[in-house]
């Protein structure tokens, strides 16, 4: 669904190595990680802490809480807002977070 | 008694000028507030067959009904007052029938559990207190004994692996639980209207006055005769007491709250400072501050609070606040509730107020709508009345 630009200078960017539910993947220097993760192809970041629907990114602005992951061992932070970074470790949230993760 | 409204305003006297008979909402019983304790009282009388009414102010309403903890506590209370402790305890033991019948009636289930409750304490020096005081309350005379257990460290950790290492002990009772208590709120309204209630919001009442046999009482969208008069408008009680002869020395007091974002079950007890709810927040929150009508929070207040559940669960410490808020209780000086009802020679108005809607809703819609669907409060409900704060009665 989502495709990166061919802009000259998105596309000279480093490539950034991280790991995603425990499977190596890469992104662009530059991606929050839920850029990095559409890029990828996915469009499900997690599922709810009530029904247990899928949900993904919204907004892509920080409001709509809606695309929380795991990221490097905490629970629900909004993948729009965080830098990805090499090495991360991101995995998808299946309901409710734990308290201590 | 009941059913007269109407011929009260044929036989009206000469206070019933001020109402025009034929614009007036006419009830068996008009109860004066929607929240918890108004909503509670007016399910059971409506469930006495009795045509029912609230009158509630509406959303722009003080409404501790939507700031409380949500606790069905027992363990801290009736230190000072046994009979306190028993209607406490006779609600507690009497909650998971009222939340069976919502369910039945409604389709909402309040998520009433009964785990037991804990209270941690953070030193030596709080657990000793804690325990004077329940030794104290277990003493007293006309003390009906209910079991609790005071628990050192090592027992506390059993039951809470994930416990801080700053805590010393904690008692736990079990007799306490906790609920949703929007839920509650919701249902306890819908269960009101099924049961044949009539809600009117928007309708603060400016005067009560007695008419004929029943009341006459105005409010914003017109009048309302009623039989009897239910005065269940929290801290509102205490002006609209004295319109029926009754008092109502009722202060607010604020308690702030901070809720978390949701994740998975790790607190298998409610505790008095610091619950998880049904869908999986952490609500903390037990603090008492005097600041008038002021409900606006204090991040003072919420940082101590934060800090000692902290301390209690350091695993807390890594989740999102996402909510806080502070509500104003409606407290008495004694801390107690005050059950009252007009004179023998002039009967109908009654009045209650407490700051324990939640833990009372059985109570309130069971024995206490009862009573006054009866028509009068039984008599051992006598050291529950306001009386008790006339130094000159007392003395």
């Amino acid at each position: 669904m989502f495709r990166r630009l061919p802009d000259a200078a998105a596309m000279a960017a480093r490539e950034l190595p991280f790991t995603l539910d425990g499977e190596p993947a890469s992104g662009r220097e530059g991606d929050t990680v839920a850029a990095a993760l559409l890029a990828l192809g996915r469009r499900s970041f997690r599922r709810t802490a009530v029904s247990g629907a899928e949900r993904g990114p919204w907004c892509l602005m920080g409001v709509c809480h809606d695309c929380l992951v795991t990221v490097d061992g905490t629970g629900n932070t909004q993948a729009c807002l965080v830098p990805l970074r090499a090495g991360m470790v991101v995995s998808t949230q299946d309901g409710r977070r734990e308290v201590d993760r | 008694m009941v059913g007269e409204a109407g011929e009260a305003a044929r036989s009206a006297g000469p206070g019933a000028a001020a109402f025009v008979p034929d614009d007036a909402v006419r009830c068996d019983v008009a109860v004066v507030g929607g929240g918890l304790v108004g909503a509670a009282i007016a399910r059971g009388l409506a469930g006495r067959g009795l045509r029912t009414v609230i009158l509630d102010e509406g959303d722009v309403a003080h409404r501790a009904s939507r700031g409380n903890f949500a606790l069905v506590w027992v363990q801290s209370k009736g230190l000072g007052m046994a009979r306190y402790g028993a209607w406490t305890r006779l609600s507690s033991d009497t909650w998971a029938d009222l939340a069976r019948e919502l369910r039945d009636e409604t389709g909402t289930d309040v998520a009433h559990q009964r785990p037991g409750g804990f209270a941690l304490a953070l030193s030596e020096d709080e657990l000793k207190k804690r325990l004077t005081a329940l030794v104290r309350m277990h003493n007293q005379p006309g003390w009906i004994p209910y079991k609790f257990e005071v628990l050192d460290r090592a027992a506390v950790q059993r039951v809470f692996p994930q416990v801080g290492p700053d805590v010393a002990g904690g008692v736990y009772c079990p007799l306490d639980g906790h609920v949703n208590s929007l839920r509650l709120f919701r249902a306890l309204h819908e269960s009101f209207r099924a049961r044949g209630g009539r809600y009117l919001p928007g309708r603060p009442v400016s005067a009560i006055a007695r008419d004929g046999a029943g009341f006459g009482i105005e409010t914003a969208e017109g009048p309302v005769r009623a039989a009897r008069v239910v005065l269940a408008a929290g801290i509102a009680n205490a002006r609209l007491a004295p319109m029926v002869g009754l008092a109502a020395p009722v202060r607010p007091q604020r308690g702030q709250v901070l809720v978390t974002e949701r994740c998975a079950p790790f607190l298998s007890h409610p505790l008095v400072s610091l619950r998880q709810t049904d869908e999986g927040s952490v609500m903390i929150g037990d603090s008492a501050e005097e600041a008038g009508p002021d409900d606006r929070i204090g991040l003072g207040v919420l940082g101590v609070m934060a800090e000692r559940a902290v301390r209690m669960f350091p695993a807390i410490g890594r989740l999102n606040v996402v909510r806080s808020w502070a509500a104003l209780r409606v407290m008495t000086q004694d801390g107690f509730p005050v059950y009252d009802q007009s004179d023998a020679a002039a009967p109908g108005a009654f009045l209650a107020t407490c700051h324990s809607g939640v833990t009372l809703a059985a109570v309130h819609s069971g024995p206490l709508a009862g009573m006054i669907a009866d028509g009068a409060l039984a008599a051992d409900m006598a050291p529950f009345s306001a009386r008790r704060f006339d130094v000159s009665a007392v003395a």
